[in-house]
C-alpha cells in the first residue's frame, strides 16, 4: 500500500430523517482505497453499504444527509467541503459509479453513442466528432462487438451484459482513479457476469484505477477483490485481506455469512443459518448490533458496543471474542432462535 | 428414450416433447410473421419425493417449461402425464382439481401474494376452492400451516407488508403446502433473498419434502442452490435441455460445453482456488432466431467444433450411464463420422472434459 490512500473515509455517518425517526444507515464507517487496489463491501440487504458508496459521490437526497463530523478525503481533498460545482468536476472525472440496473441508469431516447460522448464533450468541451470518436473507441475497449455500428443503438437494443458493459465504459470516459461498482454483476447471467469481472480486472490491469465493488455475493468477492469490508447494520464489522478473511472469518456475522452459503460438499445436509433478521436501522440493538443473532453472544454484548479490535495485520473485528476468545468454544442457540418465529 | 432409468416404479411426472411457442405479430393485420420457441421439445420424468433442478440463464424457457407442466400457461404441443392423468386432456373443472396435487411458489414474495388479505387469508384460499376445510377447520389448519413453516399462529391476522422477504416467502409455501400437493414447482423461490434467509428457505424446502414425500421440479438461475438441493439436474439453453444428469455426476463431469462454461463461470467464495475458467465470448441468442444446428454452436469452446455443429441439431442422447447430454463432438455419440463429414465436418468427435477445482 502506498504512504497516501487515494481515498480516505472517517466516521462516515449518513442519517435519513424521517416522520418515523431517525434511520441510521451507515453509522461511523472508515476505511481506506489505495491507489490502483481492489477493494469488496460485503453485506445483505440494509446494512449500508450502498448507502455508503452513494455518500462518497454525495449523491445523497433529502431526507437523508450525512452527518457534520463525517470526512471524505480523496486525492488530498476533503470532498464534503466542496461546493456543488467543485464536487460536480469530481463525479465522473475522479470517480465514477456504475450501478446493478443498467437499464434504468441509461436514457432510453439516445444512441449509446450520443450518451458516451457526452460525457467527454461536457467535461473537456471538445469537438462534437472527436466525442464521437472516442465513444466508439471507449465502446471497442469495453468489448462491444463492431463498435462504430453499435454505437448507433437504443439501450433497448442491446442485451444486460452489454449494456452493462456501455455503463462500464461511460464511467472510463474521463479515466476515472477510482470506479465505484455497486452490484455490477447482480442483475447478470453468471456467464455474462464471468465476462464482466474479466473486464474490470483487465481494465484496472491497464491503468492506475482503484476499485470499490459492492456486493452481496462472497464469490465475487474472492475472485476479484484483494481486501474486504464487512457490513452489518451501519457499521463495518469486519475488514480483512481477501485470503486472511476467508481462511480465518473472525466475527460471526463473517462465519455466518460464509456457511449459509450452499456449495460443493454440503449436499442435502441442512444449512447453518443466521437466525432471526437484520435490525431496523432505525432502532439498531444496544450493545453489539448482532448479538441477538449470535451463537456466542454473553451479558458482555448486550451491554458494550464491541470497538473494531485489531486482530491481526490489517485485519480488525467488531466482536468482543477478540478479548475473549475462549467464549467460541461454547455456542449456544442465539436469542433470535429462542424468540421461534422464522424469517 | 428413456430418460428416468435411474427411477424404479413410476414416474410422478412424466413430460414428453413439450413446446411453447409464441407467436410474433407484425404489420398493421397482425399476422403471425413468427415464433418465440421458448420451450422447444423437451422431455423428462419426476419421482415421487425427488427434485429436478432445472437451470440455465434468462431467456432459456425454465420458467415457461414450469408454468406449460401446470398449464398456466397452454404448452403447443408435448405430453404431461401426472400419476397417470394426460394433463393437456382435463378441461377446466378436472384440471383444478389436479392443481390441488401440482402447486407452484414463486420468485417474488412480494407480488405473489394479494397486499390487501391478510396471510391467513391467502393460506386459507385453498381450503376453500378445494373444499378441504372451512370454518373453525379450516382457521387451525391454517394456523397449523403457518407454524409448520415457521412462522407464528397469530401471523394469520397480519398483511403481507408486515413481512420480510424471507417470511413472505414462507407465506407463499404455506399457501402451495394447504392442498396437500404431491408435487410443487419452485421458481426461483430463493432469488430474490439475502444469503442468511435464503438458508432458511432452502433447509424449509428440504424439510417440508422429507415429511411430506413431495416432489419438486427446481427452477433456479443459481447453480450453487441447485447443487445443493436437487437429486438430478437439466439443463436448459435455448428451450430445449442440453444435459440431463444425476446432480453428482452433472457437477463433477459436465459434457455438454455449454454446461461445461456455465459451471466454471460461478464465483467460487475461496480466494485460494485456482481454475481454469471458460469465458464465453458473445450473448445468449434470441429465442425468435436460434442458429442452426446446435443452438450452442456460436458460443462453443469445445476443440473439435466445425461446420457440421451448425448442421446437425444434436439429439439429448446417452453418454454415460444416466447422463444425457446433447453435443455430436462429445463422445459417444450415434451421429456417425459419415453422417458428420456430409455435413461439413472436418474434426473427429473426441471427450473433453474439464478438471474441476475443488473449493
Amino acid at each position: 500500500m502506498s504512504l497516501e490512500p487515494l481515498l480516505s473515509v472517517e466516521e462516515l455517518r449518513t442519517y435519513f430523517r424521517t416522520s418515523a425517526g431517525v434511520a441510521r444507515a451507515v453509522d461511523g464507517v472508515s476505511f481506506s482505497i489505495a491507489a490502483n487496489e481492489s477493494v469488496g463491501v460485503v453485506g445483505e440487504s440494509g446494512c449500508g453499504k450502498s448507502v455508503t458508496s452513494l455518500s462518497l459521490l454525495r449523491l445523497i437526497q433529502r431526507p437523508g444527509t450525512i452527518e457534520p463530523d463525517s470526512k471524505i478525503e480523496f486525492e488530498g481533498t476533503n470532498l464534503l467541503s466542496l461546493d456543488d460545482e467543485s464536487m460536480r468536476k469530481i463525479r465522473g472525472n475522479r470517480i465514477a459509479m456504475i450501478f446493478q440496473e443498467p437499464m434504468t441508469a441509461l436514457n432510453p431516447v439516445f444512441t449509446v453513442g450520443a450518451q458516451l460522448a457526452e460525457v467527454p464533450r461536457v467535461h473537456l468541451s471538445i469537438s462534437r466528432r472527436d466525442a464521437w470518436a472516442r465513444a466508439v473507441e471507449m465502446l471497442g475497449t469495453v468489448g462491444i462487438p463492431d463498435p462504430a455500428e453499435r454505437a448507433h443503438s437504443y439501450p433497448h437494443q442491446l442485451s444486460g451484459g452489454m449494456r452493462q458493459r456501455v455503463m462500464i465504459g461511460m464511467a472510463l470516459m474521463l479515466s476515472p482513479t477510482l470506479l465505484i461498482a455497486d452490484e455490477p454483476t447482480t442483475a447478470l447471467d453468471v456467464t455474462i457476469q464471468a465476462q464482466i469481472l474479466e473486464l474490470l480486472a483487465e481494465l484496472r490491469g491497464r491503468t492506475a484505477m482503484s476499485v470499490l465493488l459492492i456486493t452481496h455475493d462472497l464469490g465475487v468477492v474472492a475472485e476479484s477483490t484483494s481486501r474486504v469490508i464487512v457490513m452489518y447494520a451501519g457499521e463495518i464489522v469486519e475488514q480483512a485481506g481477501v485470503r486472511e478473511l476467508f481462511a480465518k472469518p473472525h466475527h460471526p456475522y463473517t462465519e455466518g455469512l460464509m456457511a449459509a452459503m450452499p456449495r460443493a460438499g454440503t449436499k442435502r445436509e441442512r444449512l447453518t443459518v443466521i437466525p432471526g433478521a437484520v435490525p431496523s436501522p432505525y432502532e439498531w440493538p444496544a450493545g453489539c448490533r448482532f448479538h441477538e443473532r449470535c451463537p456466542y453472544a454473553w451479558e458482555r454484548c448486550e451491554r458494550e458496543h464491541p470497538p473494531l479490535y485489531e486482530i491481526g495485520l490489517g485485519h480488525v473485528s467488531r466482536c468482543h471474542l477478540a478479548v475473549e476468545p475462549e467464549r467460541r468454544a461454547s455456542p449456544h442457540v442465539p436469542l433470535a432462535a429462542r424468540a421461534g418465529a422464522g424469517t | 428414450m428413456t430418460l428416468d432409468a435411474a427411477v424404479t416404479g413410476a414416474p410422478l411426472l412424466s413430460v414428453r416433447d413439450l413446446t411453447k411457442h409464441f407467436p410474433i405479430t407484425g404489420g398493421v393485420m397482425r399476422r403471425v410473421v413468427g415464433a418465440v420457441r421458448a420451450v422447444d421439445g423437451i422431455s423428462f420424468d419426476v419421482a415421487p419425493g425427488e427434485t429436478l433442478g432445472l437451470v440455465g440463464e434468462s431467456g432459456c424457457g425454465k420458467t415457461t417449461a414450469g408454468r406449460a407442466i401446470l398449464r398456466l400457461i397452454e404448452p403447443t404441443s408435448g405430453e404431461i402425464r401426472f400419476d397417470g392423468t394426460d394433463v393437456r386432456a382435463l378441461g377446466k373443472e378436472p384440471l383444478r382439481k389436479l392443481r390441488r396435487q401440482m402447486q407452484i411458489v414463486f420468485q417474488d414474495p412480494f407480488s405473489s401474494l394479494n397486499p390487501r388479505m391478510t396471510v391467513g387469508a391467502s393460506v386459507r384460499e385453498g381450503l376453500t376452492i378445494h373444499k378441504l376445510a372451512e370454518g373453525r377447520a379450516a382457521d387451525a389448519r391454517v394456523r397449523q400451516l403457518l407454524e409448520e413453516v415457521g412462522l407464528r399462529a397469530e401471523h394469520a391476522t397480519r398483511y403481507p407488508h408486515e413481512f420480510s422477504g424471507g417470511q413472505r416467502q414462507r407465506v407463499g409455501i404455506a399457501r402451495a403446502l394447504a392442498v396437500e400437493p404431491k408435487f410443487i414447482v419452485c421458481d426461483e423461490p430463493v432469488s430474490a433473498l439475502d444469503v442468511s434467509v435464503q438458508a432458511q428457505v432452502i433447509n424449509l424446502l428440504q424439510d417440508l419434502q422429507r415429511s411430506h414425500g413431495l416432489a419438486y421440479l427446481f427452477i433456479a438461475h443459481d447453480l450453487s442452490v441447485v447443487e445443493h438441493i436437487a437429486d438430478r439436474v437439466a439443463v436448459m439453453y435455448l428451450g430445449r435441455i442440453v444435459e440431463l444428469a444425476n446432480a453428482d455426476d452433472l457437477y463433477s463431469m459436465p459434457l455438454m460445453p455449454y454446461t461445461q462454461a456455465l459451471l466454471s463461470a460461478i464465483p467460487v467464495p475461496d480466494p485460494e482456488a485456482k481454475r481454469e475458467r471458460i469465458v464465453l465470448r458473445g450473448d445468449v441468442p434470441s429465442p425468435a432466431n436460434p442458429p442452426s444446428g446446435c443452438p450452442f454452436h456460436p458460443r462453443c469452446q469445445h476443440p473439435q467444433k466445425d461446420a457440421a455443429c451448425s448442421v446437425i441439431v444434436p439429439p439429448l442422447e446417452l453418454k454415460e450411464p444416466n447422463h444425457w447430454a446433447a453435443c455430436i463432438k462429445q463422445l459417444p455419440t450415434r451421429i456417425s463420422w459419415a453422417d458428420q463429414k456430409a455435413a461439413g465436418a472436418s474434426r473427429q468427435p473426441e471427450r473433453v472434459v474439464p478438471i474441476r477445482a475443488i473449493a
